[in-house]
């Protein structure tokens, strides 16, 4: 059995899978369920000044769903917690002293002036709480304050707040980024210059989830307004993923610990994360949509998986495929696949057929010999995945590589030499190879 | 094996048993369902369902404006193509056309819902009687529909809607025809058969009249010279015959006819159903005598047919129901000799095979099986009284000869329905020829 046990920022707990900084984190009563459930640790949601913030008493959540009610997406607009400072701080003391072998990190969202942070960051680290995560990230509501990701997305403000917070505190500071910034590497080099120990991202995507078709009204509302919220779940997985991969493969940030967030549902998902520079990962949204019994797969998963792939422990996995990430430029050119569809398995529903033929490059049949038949045509084959994409059948089609011979697309040769843009003769800006 | 006299009697089970064995036997989708249905759709090329429908209904299409919540469209896309797509939702033999047809067979043996998804959006068309179809300008010209079941009325209203004006001359009391009159009753419940008639109607520009005949209250040549183009669906109204001695001894019945005396009654608890029952022949008529009489209560109902399963008209699933519903099926078995002197009290049976042609042959082996009743569900043929009167059509096999748009040989004179050659007994093929026939006499019409 793969060694689960995770060390991140020198915070140990007995997995990698951190509750994140979120309503399931709101209380001791549902941070003691998620430890008794076998959560490796949680990011008690996020505390403010007192008093308190109030959260609206309508909808907060509502979902995207598949026909048959899968949640695929989810947005919610509830703030920080509503409840008193010191009712929470008890509370965190109190589940640390009972968990003493899980993470307990405290998320925390203060206003821009240091003497806040002077005067609260002391206070919460005396419950005894392993770390601190800043969020940065909140995009409704505490942003309209000054707060949340009004701080992060301006990379001065990160550096800024980091440096207040890590002059008072002795514990790991983690910061927490939004998504909705342009480039993710900057926010991340400012919370690294700041001082900060990790990163952890992401929070939740601006967006509105649609319109209520009777009302004419976006939905849900409040007394028949509402506003944007944060979104999250399955569907935001790759934006996450892209921004983890970021960080980890850019020589100003690579060296940060990355703590991944964004749509972790099952184990899988946690490999994507953990192999694309994540060291360990939190999970909010599959919790809030299946509860805290999906923690027996996703340790039991990864810990499979890791003892398939020979590995002793998750840190053996963490960051095997940053080194496959690069910038388009460097992809190379002269390498070629063609789809290839597996008769056997076909089921002849002829979508390769028509995705091809309508919008993509008329590379695939529909009949031959007067028969219902689907059968790439390798002339006009560009490779593009898209077959593959749709089929529903998993793996009747796949991609196979040419290695000898000529392109039938083309007509020519198959170089074995590899060659990218950077030397393409189309490139008005291409450096003599 | 003689008895003093027949068990035939009613009320062999109570009122509330009978309605519980013939409510319906495919209950309607809820929404839940039908979306969690409408989702396994993969929404194929060149849809194999559509091309297995002899209506050619767009079935990805309107199972995917299921998935949207557009099920008004939904409804719009079927009863475009077929306006009994209602009835056909509840009737047709799915399982060897649009769901045989759907590739999620070779995925995983089992297909779409497609009949219960078509029943899902079309259902609250009828209910809330929902405009869909409006008529183009009037042409002017006027057709005469001689036939109420689903070819004429499906021609009627593809007339109507092209803008003439129709007048369907209808033999039975109701229209509607076997929608009306045959069809097991747990397969359309609740007057189904009258609320889409009535839809079809409500298009306007269609008069109806029943209880006339053609042949004895009105003849084909007056249609002619009255009507600026005539469509005859006049289905089968006659039974073939077994081709046994005492094939007229009381006890034998047409399946047919206690069919329809059986969807016409109010109670079914006070039809007569004999204790044990026999049926004679390999269709869906037969399957449906079949578990009927055994739903009313007859304590043995045996099936008899002188092939294979594989040759039964009915599918499988109709076999299955019919077993499942304690019926026993013999196959390769053939009635060879009535018992009985006043009445029957049973049936000598021989059993069959096929010879190197095909062909049937007795083996002189027999069986001997008691029966208080003896239906022949063996197929029907065209009505004597017709043969006459179609005098200048050709026919063959005793059915009507027509081409590919369901002209006959008669200048002005279309057919459809289980009248024609190339029926094949059901509702959804008897819509496509009525809608085939209107497409062409309109393209007559105004050239």
């Amino acid at each position: 059995m793969a060694d689960l046990t995770s060390d991140f920022l020198g915070i140990r707990s007995p997995n990698p899978f951190w509750l994140a900084s979120a309503p399931p984190t709101d209380k001791a009563y549902n941070v003691n369920r998620a430890f008794e459930a076998g959560w490796g640790g949680a990011v008690w949601k996020t505390l403010g000044e007192d008093p308190h913030i109030v959260n609206v008493s309508g909808p907060r959540y509502s979902a995207l769903h598949s026909n048959d009610r899968r949640v695929i997406g989810f947005n919610n607009i509830e703030l920080i917690t509503d409840r008193p400072l010191q009712t929470n701080l008890d509370e965190i003391r109190q589940i640390k002293r009972d968990w003493p072998d899980r993470a307990l990190v405290v998320s925390v969202m203060l206003p821009m002036n240091e003497e806040t942070w002077a005067k609260y960051v002391p206070m919460i680290e005396d419950t005894g709480a392993d770390a601190f995560e800043l969020n940065f990230g909140c995009p409704h509501g505490m942003s309209e304050r000054g707060m949340g990701a009004a701080v992060g997305q301006v990379p001065e403000y990160i550096q800024m707040a980091t440096e207040w917070c890590k002059k008072v505190a002795s514990v790991p500071v983690i910061v927490k980024l939004t998504p909705n910034v342009t480039n993710i590497v900057p926010p991340a080099k400012a919370a690294k210059d700041g001082g900060a120990d990790a990163v952890s991202l992401i929070n939740t995507v601006n967006s509105i989830m649609r319109v209520n078709y009777d009302t004419l009204t976006m939905y849900p509302t409040t007394d028949g307004m509402g506003t944007h919220g944060g979104y999250c779940g399955e569907a935001v997985k790759p934006i996450a993923l892209n921004m983890v991969a970021e960080i980890a493969r850019h020589a100003e940030t690579a060296d940060i610990p990355i703590s991944g967030i964004g749509g972790i549902t099952d184990w899988r998902d946690a490999v994507d994360f953990l192999a694309l520079g994540a060291s360990n990962v939190q999970v909010c949204t599959a919790a809030m949509v299946y509860g805290f019994k999906i923690i027996d797969d996703l340790t039991d998963g990864l810990s499979t998986f890791l003892d398939d792939k020979g590995m002793q422990s998750v840190a053996d996995l963490v960051g095997k495929a940053v080194p496959s990430v690069t910038d388009w430029q460097y992809l190379n050119l002269n390498y070629i696949e063609k789809a290839v569809i597996d008769q056997e398995l076909c089921i002849k529903c002829g979508r390769c057929h028509i995705v091809c033929e309508d919008t993509s490059h008329q590379a695939i049949t529909h009949t031959v010999n007067g028969e219902r038949h689907f059968e790439v045509i390798d002339a006009e084959c560009v490779g593009c995945n898209l077959c593959v994409s749709v089929c529903p059948v998993d793996s009747c089609i796949t991609m196979q590589q040419l290695t000898d011979g000529t392109d039938p697309r083309t007509g020519l040769p198959i170089s074995k030499e590899p060659g990218n843009w950077t030397t393409h003769p189309n490139n008005p800006m291409r450096k003599d190879a | 094996m003689t008895k003093p006299a027949a068990d035939i009697r009613p009320s062999r089970l109570d009122k509330a048993e009978v309605e519980r064995n013939f409510a319906d036997i495919h209950p309607p989708l809820s929404r839940s369902e039908a979306l969690i249905e409408a989702d396994r759709c993969y929404f194929c090329f060149d849809a194999p369902c559509t091309t297995a429908c002899p209506t050619g209904i767009d079935i990805p299409g309107f199972i995917q404006k299921i998935r949207s919540d557009n099920i008004r469209g939904s409804a719009h896309t079927i009863l475009r193509e077929n306006i009994m797509g209602g009835m056909c939702a509840r009737v047709c033999p799915t399982e060897v056309l649009c769901e045989e047809a759907c590739v999620r067979n070779a995925h995983e043996d089992k297909p779409v819902e497609i009949g219960l998804l078509q029943r899902y959006a079309t259902d609250p068309v009828f209910e809330n009687s929902t405009k869909l179809f409006e008529r183009a300008a009037p042409s002017g010209k006027t057709v005469a529909v001689v036939g109420g079941g689903p070819a004429g009325l499906s021609c009627a209203h593809r007339l109507a809607m092209l803008g003439h004006d129709v007048k369907v001359f209808n033999k039975d009391g109701k229209p509607g025809g076997l929608n009306e009159y045959g069809i097991a009753a747990y397969k359309t419940v609740d007057d189904f058969a009258q609320r889409e008639v009535d839809y079809i109607l409500s298009i306007g520009g269609i008069e109806i009249e029943n209880g006339v005949e053609l042949g004895v209250d009105v003849t084909l040549a007056e249609l002619r010279d009255s009507y600026d183009a005539v469509f005859l669906g006049i289905g089968l109204g006659d039974v073939n015959e077994l081709g046994i001695d005492d094939e007229d001894l009381p006890g034998i019945e047409n399946a047919i006819d206690y069919i329809a005396d059986l969807r016409q009654a109010d109670d079914k608890s006070t039809l007569p159903v004999g204790c044990n029952v026999v049926v004679v022949g390999g269709g869906m008529t037969a399957i449906d005598i079949a578990v009927q009489s055994k739903r009313l209560g007859a304590e043995r109902v045996d099936i008899v047919y002188r092939r294979g399963p594989e040759q039964m008209g009915a599918s499988e699933f109709e076999q299955k129901l019919a077993q499942t519903n304690g019926v026993t099926i013999h196959h390769f078995m053939r009635p060879v000799r009535v018992h009985g002197a006043d009445f029957v009290t049973g049936v000598e049976l021989e059993k069959t095979r096929l010879d190197r042609d095909g062909k049937i042959r007795g083996t002189g082996e027999t069986l001997d099986l008691e029966a208080d009743v003896l239906f022949k569900a063996i197929g029907q043929k065209l009505d004597e009284i017709l043969s006459a009167e179609l005098d200048g059509i050709t026919l063959e096999r005793g059915k009507i000869v027509v081409d590919e748009s369901q002209a006959t040989s008669l200048a002005g004179v279309w057919a459809g329905g289980d009248c024609v050659l190339r029926g094949d007994d059901l509702t959804v093929s008897a819509v496509q020829h009525g809608k085939v026939a209107a497409i062409a006499i309109d393209r007559q019409l105004r050239s």
